[in-house]
């Protein structure tokens, strides 16, 4: 760890603001929550947190188990065999990630409905007219959504399970196998134990995005405590209820946060040299097409159905002549415009973080809470975020507006308290990406320019951003594509005529007319679709180094 | 030695190049006249009333769109909320924008003369706009023609009923309406005989009501008026038409004989109390309740008007008829959401 | 307990580009029980190749590998690795970083009774003089540590043969001279056939009974080792 002291003061209150920003909505929530009493509180808990909170955990529970079956068998799959598409299929089972949960719930429903093709088929094969018939169980349901959202986060375990498998030493397997152990037993006793840190980070990662979710819950008919949050402060009209309640989620917020975090701390496994991999056994027969149909079955049910029920929909759209609206390429230019705004605000703030809180290192762990604060973000759900931000935002902005003599509110108006939540919800990703690439940069480096004369910017600037451009690049694509798929924080802060393809499509899910949801849908997939194949491509290697 | 800042104050000045740039066009370019419509009310439904607002007035109006927390938004907008009129849809939320003082009176001969007194604030604080209904959606083959919302709960029905999730505002609307002429303990006890009944969870919008009467999954069902219009009224083999197709309307009533009509809900109107262009925001009122905006509503959007002597859609006409409203006070029905709400939370009807 | 080894006209291959690309051609050796053979050669002649071939995780194209009694490699038979009752140490230590000492030596008697592993695992531990580092993890070791370590825990389940890929590579001379007079003594005292492959010379003779170099794939030379004194080198 490099003792040089840090750059200046620039750095660190930038740093430091940034982080109290993050933490503004929170302590905002926690005030909403606090400041208005008792009274809603003895309704809520007794009707309505039992059992949303059951909800959560069971939903929690469910896709937790999903995720980590899917995505560690997968990942080990694609690394210790060969078999016949294996060479598309270790990138392909990424591909979910492109597809936000709300879209995926609104194909599902569309396509399991008892007059939709799945069924229609199934009732032509076993000679049935009518559904009323025969039906399969509804997907409105626990176990429907615990399928729906688990074959669309296992990515998450699957990247970081694949990055520590691709890295474990192929003798780790051997000696094992030596002393007695069955291949079965090898993965079980070696390389399961081993891969715990970076499945706990990705556990953590799919089951913060699955308490997030509002869109695929709300479908499906599940109230967890964000559906919660959202009903109490709508219908109810209840805003301190709804922070409450949110306060409250934070305490789950927490226990996954910590999971990720106590993930993270015994990465100290990693051996120091870099060292033969695994090398994938050829498979034959029937078990090689097993192999396959195992490994492609997340990519068909996360990808490859959701993705073309929406080509399929848009295709009728336009068959029926309705076409595109400019409604939707408006928003289609908002969605990308605001997703590049953020994703460009984000990355610099997380630089600025990371970099501040490196360089802190001599002050001990006074700084790091900066860095921790950034994760917080991450973790808070989208609604509770802008629920959070909109009075200290407001007012913030209200300042702003007499200061210059702008009659309303100019932050507000111009989009930028929209682009200010985002960058909040997904600082975590630029912070960590760039906190690894940090590490990952051998201090020699950096004492040697320092002793050539160079100052801490101008190494920044010279040696360090050079080697974290890998870092940069895989954040940027991570927060793009999130910053594509946001919903709630848009529905509510957005300014006068300003459509994103989200909230295009969540409206018209909503009010269950389908006409331009598709379309909407499929760009969405369309468009998120490219950053999350180079991700893939490019990325595996990218975390591959991270995991260590 | 000193601080090269270079890549710091770079950013810096970047960064306030571009603040200044979304100030600038964020900045109000002022010359034609000019309105600020918040609505919760999607697109395409209003459009085009506001487009023939624009070309009758020459007033520019400018839309957001909110679909929730119109109330918090404006309130914590304050002083210098740029919003005119606030729009939005069931009397619940209207009552809440009022209750939540962003809002202010109005005295517009045009506007009383329009709308009768129980469809509109007292002190011009709220107006309502058009009305809806909530009828029951059934299976074109049952032999069903009358219907009483009470029936909802008989155990006939077991296993029959779709229904969108009880803490949507139409729904406790209707809760709050029973509670209204039934009192607390009878409208729990049919809350709970509904729920019973159900087919599948109580979720999903109105439209997926005859969606799912088409797929088999129940019989009848609770929903809105102007949906029937939308799906019979879509194109020829398209999904909608097909589940419009596939069910009959019939208007229930509430067995309470001192009502004996339909539960209506509202789409309304008010203007903001910090409203910077006043004067236009009743001209928008005054023109959504004209003869021609009201039919715009009826042709357009399948609503049933608020102006007497406005004709009603044709599809709307054969497939639903003219509705006995039932008299309750819609105000009245405000009054009654909260604990509506907590019903639904008790009986844990979403769940 | 321990075997003898033999390798008949074994032939080794991997698959390349271009079909089969044959890395140890005609390979013959025996070695009584007890013994203690090694394969000398410079990188890439094949050596450390036979030793996987032994161990189970190569294919065998052509010959076969017996070991005592038994078939473990051949055209028509490959037993699995887990069954061959061959015990390893590797270059790069191989130890499990997420077990401690005493659970990586413990880790192949998972079929014996527990008061039975326990005991196996001090003695062993003992054998290779760390009889007080059980409960440390594989990083809190010394390199040398981290070997005897590997050492014990390959002799443990009382394997028939012990292979040695260039075990003694990666520490410094110092240690190195050290450790492979002690692993000699203690693979002496146990009667433990072993196989040593290396580069080294030296190490060669100061371990093995028997010596085989080997270059391009063939075994050029196999003969008794002469212990080494100054004059031979």
């Amino acid at each position: 760890m490099t003792h040089l002291r840090s750059v200046g003061a620039a750095w660190r209150i930038a740093s430091v603001a940034i982080a109290l920003g993050v933490l503004a909505p929170v302590l905002s929530l926690a005030w909403l929550a606090v400041g208005s009493g008792l009274a809603h509180w003895s309704h809520l808990a007794r009707h309505v947190l039992p059992q949303a909170s059951l909800n959560t955990a069971l939903l929690l529970t469910g896709v937790g188990v999903l995720v980590l079956v899917i995505g560690t068998g997968c990942a080990w799959l694609v690394t210790a065999c060969d078999f016949p598409g294996r060479k598309v299929l270790h990138w392909a089972l990424l591909l979910p990630l492109a597809m936000p949960t709300y879209i995926v719930a609104f194909a599902y429903l569309d396509l399991l409905h008892p007059i939709g093709p799945v069924q229609g088929a199934i009732r032509w094969a076993l000679g049935f007219d009518s559904p009323r018939q025969f039906r399969l169980p509804d997907l409105r349901s626990m176990p429907g959504a615990i399928f729906v959202l688990g074959f669309v986060l296992y990515p998450y375990v699957y990247m970081t399970a694949r990055a520590m498998f691709m890295t474990q030493p192929a003798h780790l397997m051997e000696a094992a196998r030596t002393l007695g152990a069955t291949r079965t037993g090898a993965f079980f006793r070696v390389a399961l134990p081993l891969a715990r840190p970076a499945l706990a980070v990705g556990l953590s990662l799919a089951l913060l995005e699955t308490l997030n979710d509002i869109g695929a819950s709300e479908f499906l008919g599940i109230q967890t405590l964000t559906v919660a949050v959202y009903t109490t402060w709508i219908t109810r009209s209840d805003l301190a209820g709804a922070a409450q309640i949110a306060c409250a989620m934070l305490f789950v917020v927490l226990a996954l946060v910590l999971l990720e975090r106590n993930g993270r701390r015994h990465q100290r496994f990693g051996s120091a040299q870099r060292m033969r991999a695994i090398q994938p056994r050829r498979l034959h027969g029937a078990t090689a097409w097993l192999a396959t149909f195992a490994a492609a079955l997340p990519v068909m049910l996360g990808f490859v159905a959701p993705a073309l029920y929406l080509v399929w929909e848009t295709i009728k759209r336009l068959r029926l002549g309705t076409g595109i609206s400019s409604g939707l390429v408006a928003s289609l230019g908002n969605t990308i415009g605001l997703a590049a705004g953020v994703t460009v605000v984000t990355v610099a703030a997380g630089l600025v973080v990371a970099w501040a809180v490196r360089n802190q290192g001599s002050l001990g762990n006074g700084a790091r809470w900066q860095a921790r604060a950034a994760v917080l973000g991450y973790a808070l759900p989208g609604t509770v975020l802008a629920i959070g931000l909109l009075t200290p935002a407001l007012a913030f902005d209200g300042a702003l507006g007499s200061l210059i003599g702008h009659p309303g509110l100019p932050l507000m108006g111009a989009g930028i308290v929209l682009v200010v939540a985002c960058a909040i919800r997904f600082l975590a990703m630029p912070v960590g990406g760039i906190e690894a690439g940090l590490a990952r940069i051998p201090p020699a480096l950096e004492q040697a320019s320092r002793l050539l004369g160079e100052t801490a910017s101008g190494t920044l600037r010279r040696v360090h951003l050079p080697l974290l451009r890998p870092a940069i690049a895989a954040a940027s694509l991570l927060v793009f594509v999130d910053a594509m798929k946001e919903l709630p924080a848009t529905l509510l802060l957005r300014p006068a005529n300003f459509d994103t393809l989200a909230t295009l499509l969540y409206a018209e899910a909503a009010r269950g007319t389908y006409e331009e949801g598709a379309m909407a849908a499929l760009a969405i997939v369309v468009v998120g679709l490219l950053p999350v194949m180079l991700l893939a491509r490019s990325g595996l290697s990218v975390q591959a180094e991270a995991a260590r | 030695m000193t601080q090269r800042l270079r890549p710091p104050a770079r950013a810096v000045s970047a960064l306030s190049c571009i603040a200044a740039t979304l100030l600038a066009t964020a900045m109000p370019a002022h010359a034609a006249e000019e309105l600020t419509l918040y609505t919760t009310r999607e697109a395409g439904l209003i459009q085009p009333l506001i487009s023939a607002f624009s070309a009758q007035s020459g007033i520019k109006v400018n839309t957001v769109f909110v679909k929730d927390g119109l109330l918090e938004r404006v309130k914590a907008e304050g002083a210098r909320s740029p919003a005119d009129v606030l729009m939005t849809v069931d009397i619940g939320n209207l009552m809440d924008l009022v209750d939540g003082g962003v809002t202010q009176p109005v005295k517009s001969a045009a506007l009383d003369a329009a709308i009768p007194s129980n469809l509109r604030g007292a002190d011009g604080q709220w107006y309502a706009l058009s009305m809806r209904a909530r009828v029951l959606y059934a299976d074109k083959s049952l032999p069903i023609t009358s219907f009483r919302y009470e029936d909802l709960a008989n155990p006939k029905y077991k296993g029959k009923v779709c229904i969108r999730a009880g803490q949507h505002p139409y729904n406790t609307a209707l809760v709050s309406a029973m509670i209204a002429h039934d009192g607390e303990a009878k409208a729990e006890q049919w809350l709970r005989g509904v729920k019973a009944n159900l087919a599948r969870k109580a979720t999903g919008g109105d439209r997926d009501v005859a969606r799912d009467i088409l797929g088999g999954i129940c019989d009848v069902g609770l929903a809105n008026s102007y949906y029937v219009g939308q799906m019979k009224g879509s194109k020829e083999g398209s999904d909608a038409r097909k589940w419009g197709d596939a069910i009959k309307v019939i208007k229930p009533t509430f067995g309470n004989a001192k009502s004996g009509g339909t539960h209506v809900n509202i789409s309304g109107a008010a203007v903001a109390k910090n409203a910077p262009q006043r004067a236009n925001a009743v001209k928008l009122l005054e023109f959504l309740v004209s003869e021609p905006a009201q039919a715009l509503y009826a042709e357009i959007n399948y609503e049933y008007p608020v102006r007497k002597g406005v004709a009603l859609d044709s599809i709307i006409s054969s497939s639903i008829g003219e509705l006995k409203v039932d008299p309750l006070p819609v105000a009245e029905i405000a009054k009654y959401r909260k604990q509506a709400s907590a019903l639904v939370d008790k009986v844990a009807f979403d769940q | 307990m321990s075997a003898a080894l033999q390798l008949d006209d074994v032939r080794l291959a991997y698959e390349g580009a271009r079909g089969l690309h044959t890395v140890v051609e005609s390979f013959s050796m025996s070695l009584d029980a007890g013994a203690i053979g090694c394969l000398l050669g410079p990188s890439g002649c094949g050596k450390t190749t036979v030793l996987r071939a032994i161990a189970g995780f190569e294919p065998v194209r052509a010959g076969t590998i017996r070991l005592g009694d038994s078939v473990l490699s051949s055209v028509a038979t490959h037993v699995q690795p887990e069954r061959r009752r061959v015990g390893m140490m590797f270059q790069e230590y191989a130890l499990f970083p997420h077990l401690t000492a005493a659970q990586n030596v413990g880790f192949g008697l998972k079929r014996w009774a527990r008061a039975a592993q326990r005991e196996r695992v001090a003695a062993m531990l003992a054998l290779v003089g760390l009889a007080d580092a059980g409960e440390r993890h594989p990083h809190e070791l010394s390199g040398g540590q981290q070997q005897r370590v590997a050492l014990a825990r390959a002799l443990a389940p009382e394997p028939a043969l012990l292979l040695l890929d260039e075990p003694f590579s990666n520490l410094d001379a110092a240690t190195r001279e050290r450790l492979t007079a002690e692993v000699r003594d203690i693979l002496k005292a146990a009667g433990q056939t072993a196989v040593l492959v290396t580069h080294n010379e030296a190490e060669a003779h100061t371990m093995a009974d028997h010596i085989g170099v080997m270059h391009n794939g063939r075994l050029m030379r196999w003969a008794a080792s002469v212990r080494p004194t100054r004059d031979n080198g």
